[in-house]
């Protein structure tokens, strides 16, 4: 008995790693939405006209909308009236100008995250950062480097004062405010997020890099993020996302919308580590996201990878338009849910252009009493002569008490088209774990080895750095997961056969 | 010396009494073969020694190095030097045999207070272990008998005991389904972890084909949960000639 208090008491240990808050002065706006908080928030970020305009066509529109029941999760209702809707850290006058100028709590906070925000850091590096804390960026690294390149990479809201037409061609076009329920409340009230343009012909030297972090209270994360690359264009893009422990719920609605135009590729990695809540379920975050990629031009190409460990809830699904001849999509995921988590999350491929292809490659991992539902469509349209599309969706149970689910939708308007599905649920073996055990490897090493080789095609998709991180991440999120492993054998033998006859 | 105990060893899955008082002692330099017909008890003794949580232990105790055995997880009896070589061995998908053996390598030497093995010397130690199960390069990368013929999946065992350097083998079946060539490979890797005067094995097996390979120095015959025969290796040839038919009317013989 003793050994299995031992596994609970490690249970309790195995805490989020990031949830310490940044005790640092802010400048938060009272709760509650309405006209005159969106137009607060388009006044402190200084806005011009036509993006206060958006935002109250966004607002009004939102009014009318509902929120979405369909999703496999179950949350209490959300009172949108009780979250506050801008929080930044405050700072003397006008906002940094440069990151000597950065309140050195905050780069605290960044580096105790692992964030090399200061570029003298990270010289040896290849990843420019843009690093959102609460609602307003703080501070973006390598900034000249790239601009020698022609690459914009800025906050969203330099970006609306320094680049309006780039923001006003794009903002939008991919994920209309119109969009839905979420989307539509992050086109009205965002405070912040990344913007990025890469001009024709130029390859990102490399990676790009945001980060985000929740500290405030009972702010909820409204960013967004533009990603344009031009013709014959090429990066590649990394988030990441922590907050601290919270026993009450956060919301995080956050808008991505890239472009990729003729020949231009772009592959967008997340690693999401939200809080997830305690094991009963207290507290966490709401990740309601909307993600979306218009291959715009021929030849074009947008991956997205996650990683996804964290929130309490997630809802989220990274999707490819395929409008161009021969453009490709891909998802690559790995969804990894404990406790008392739940997961909704796929993608959506939808084909329009001729020769499109598409690949859909999904691991989920219910541990815990978590709930982890796939969720895709894959649609081709009238005209996507020649499309193909591989989905594999796999999904992994550790213990007893969780789920996995797979709802898989298929669209196909076109007979020259090829639509391959393959889809496989396995119980953690038993039979695997014993055979490690058998060589020497605690039952802990041994779930993390199996899951970390089940999600091995997904992980080769991440650049290098990241993917030892959402290694480390997915470890970290296994941790206590075992103990209904342990329970279940224990509870079958050992015990009882040590106490009839084990004393010597 | 004793390397392995057994006393009146009794264990059972899902009430069904499997093991019904097993008596046998293996010391250090000893080969014992187990011998017996279908569903006689051999698979589950390979399996209750090596910690397998399915079989509960109704009755009896077992001894290793004079400590209890069945007080011990299944992977502190692999760091305390038992192996068993699995007559089906799983597949890991993705987890390729070198990372895994490391793994498995570490966590014993951790077990042992020692330190990580260097990553220079282990890829050395695996080659030359190849060497002698006749194993390409590419086999590391692969992921754990995943698409290996069954050849391959016990000449992986034999592998991963010689780069495990236990004390103690059980080998559960490891002939089946070999041709004669790879049931040389299989014999030749575990002759030579017996040279070892240290080290002791049980061999599991049902066909005296393999004891002419491993020769034994002990042949037990199990039925029905019982070592209702023992002898020297030329036990096993006439149990081929007149089958296991005969030894059944026989009495038990008395426990030592």
């Amino acid at each position: 008995m003793t050994s299995d208090t031992l596994m609970l008491e490690e249970l309790a240990q195995s805490e989020y790693k990031y949830g310490f808050s940044t005790d640092i002065e802010a400048d938060t706006v009272p709760p509650g939405l309405n006209e005159e908080v969106v137009r607060l928030i388009s006044a402190k970020k200084e806005e011009p006209e036509w993006m206060l305009e958006w935002r109250l066509k966004a607002y009004r529109h939102w009014l009318t909308m509902e929120e979405p029941q369909w999703q496999n999760v179950h949350y209490p209702p959300i009172d949108y009236q009780a979250a506050s809707y801008y929080s930044a850290p405050k700072q003397a006058g006008e906002g940094p100008k440069s990151l000597d100028e950065v309140d050195p709590k905050l780069l605290e906070t960044y580096e105790k995250l692992g964030i090399p925000l200061k570029e003298r850091e990270i010289l040896a590096g290849v990843v420019a950062v843009d690093a959102v804390f609460d609602s307003v960026s703080v501070g973006t690294t390598f900034k000249e480097t790239l601009a020698e390149k022609g690459i914009i990479f800025c906050s969203f809201s330099e970006a609306v004062k320094d680049h309006p037409d780039l923001v006003k061609k794009y903002m939008g076009s991919v994920v209309p405010y119109t969009d839905n329920f979420f989307a539509t409340l992050n086109s009205a009230v965002f405070s912040d997020g990344s913007f990025c343009y890469i001009p024709k012909g130029v390859k990102c030297p490399m990676e790009l890099s945001t980060y985000f972090r929740i500290n405030e209270a009972s702010t909820g994360q409204f960013e967004r993020t533009l990603l344009v690359a031009d013709e014959g264009a090429s990066v590649s893009y990394l988030e990441g996302c922590t907050a601290p422990m919270r026993d009450t719920n956060q919301l995080h609605a956050a808008v991505v919308e890239i472009v990729a135009l003729d020949d231009a590729q772009v592959k967008y990695s997340t690693v999401q580590n939200w809080y997830p809540g305690d094991e009963n379920g207290k507290g966490g975050i709401y990740n309601f996201v909307t993600k979306r990629g218009k291959c715009a031009g021929k030849n074009s190409k947008i991956s997205w990878t996650q990683v996804e460990t964290g929130s309490a809830i997630t809802w989220k699904y990274p999707s490819c338009i395929l409008m161009g001849d021969n453009s490709v999509g891909e998802f690559y995921s790995v969804a990894m849910t404990n406790n008392m988590q739940q997961a909704d999350t796929g993608t959506k491929m939808i084909h329009l252009g001729k020769n499109t292809r598409s690949t859909i490659i999904s691991k989920g991992i219910s541990a815990g009493k978590s709930q982890n539902t796939y969720r895709g469509l894959v649609k081709i349209g009238k005209k996507a002569t020649g499309s193909r599309n591989y989905s594999q969706c796999d999904s992994m149970l550790i213990g007893d008490k969780c789920g996995a689910h797979t709802f898989p939708y298929l669209e196909i308007n076109n007979k020259t088209s090829q639509v391959e599905h393959e889809a496989s649920t396995s119980k953690i073996g038993e039979d695997q774990i014993f055979y490690c055990n058998q060589r020497g490897i605690e039952t802990e090493d041994a779930v993390s080895m199996i899951v970390n080789g089940f999600c091995k095609e997904v992980f080769r998709e991440l650049p290098m750095e990241f993917a030892v991180e959402a290694q480390k991440l997915l470890d970290v999120s296994l941790e206590g997961s075992v103990v209904y492993i342990k329970r279940l054998s224990l509870r079958e033998n050992r015990i009882k056969g040590k106490n009839d006859y084990g004393n010597y | 010396m004793a390397i392995i105990e057994i006393k009146n060893l009794h264990a059972q899955i899902e009430g069904n009494e499997i093991l019904k008082g097993i008596n046998l002692t293996v010391n250090a330099g000893e080969t014992h073969a187990i011998m017996g017909p279908n569903g006689s008890g051999k698979s589950t003794l390979a399996s209750v020694l090596a910690g397998r949580e399915e079989y509960e232990i109704t009755e009896g105790e077992v001894l290793y190095h004079g400590k209890d055995l069945l007080d011990m997880d299944p992977n502190e009896r692999a760091c305390e030097g038992i192996f068993l070589a699995f007559q089906y061995p799983v597949e890991i998908p993705g987890v390729n045999n070198s990372y895994f053996l490391k793994t498995a390598v570490n966590a014993i030497r951790k077990h042992r207070g020692e330190e990580e093995i260097d990553p220079g010397d282990f890829l050395t130690l695996l080659r030359e272990k190849m060497k002698l199960v006749h194993m390409d390069d590419k086999f590391l990368s692969r992921s754990i008998n995943e698409g290996f013929s069954g050849g391959e999946k016990k000449r992986n065992e034999i592998f991963q005991m010689m780069v495990l350097d236990p004390t103690f083998a059980v080998l559960d079946e490891t002939d089946s389904g070999l041709d004669i060539d790879a049931l040389k490979i299989v014999a030749d890797g575990v002759n030579e972890f017996r040279k070892d005067p240290k080290k002791a094995a049980i061999v599991v097996t049902h066909y005296q084909r393999l004891l002419n390979y491993i020769v034994p120095d002990f042949v037990h015959v199990l039925v029905d949960g019982k070592i209702v025969q023992s002898g020297g290796k030329e036990l096993a040839f006439e149990l081929e000639d007149k089958g296991y038919g005969w030894i059944e009317i026989e009495p038990a013989p008395a426990h030592a």
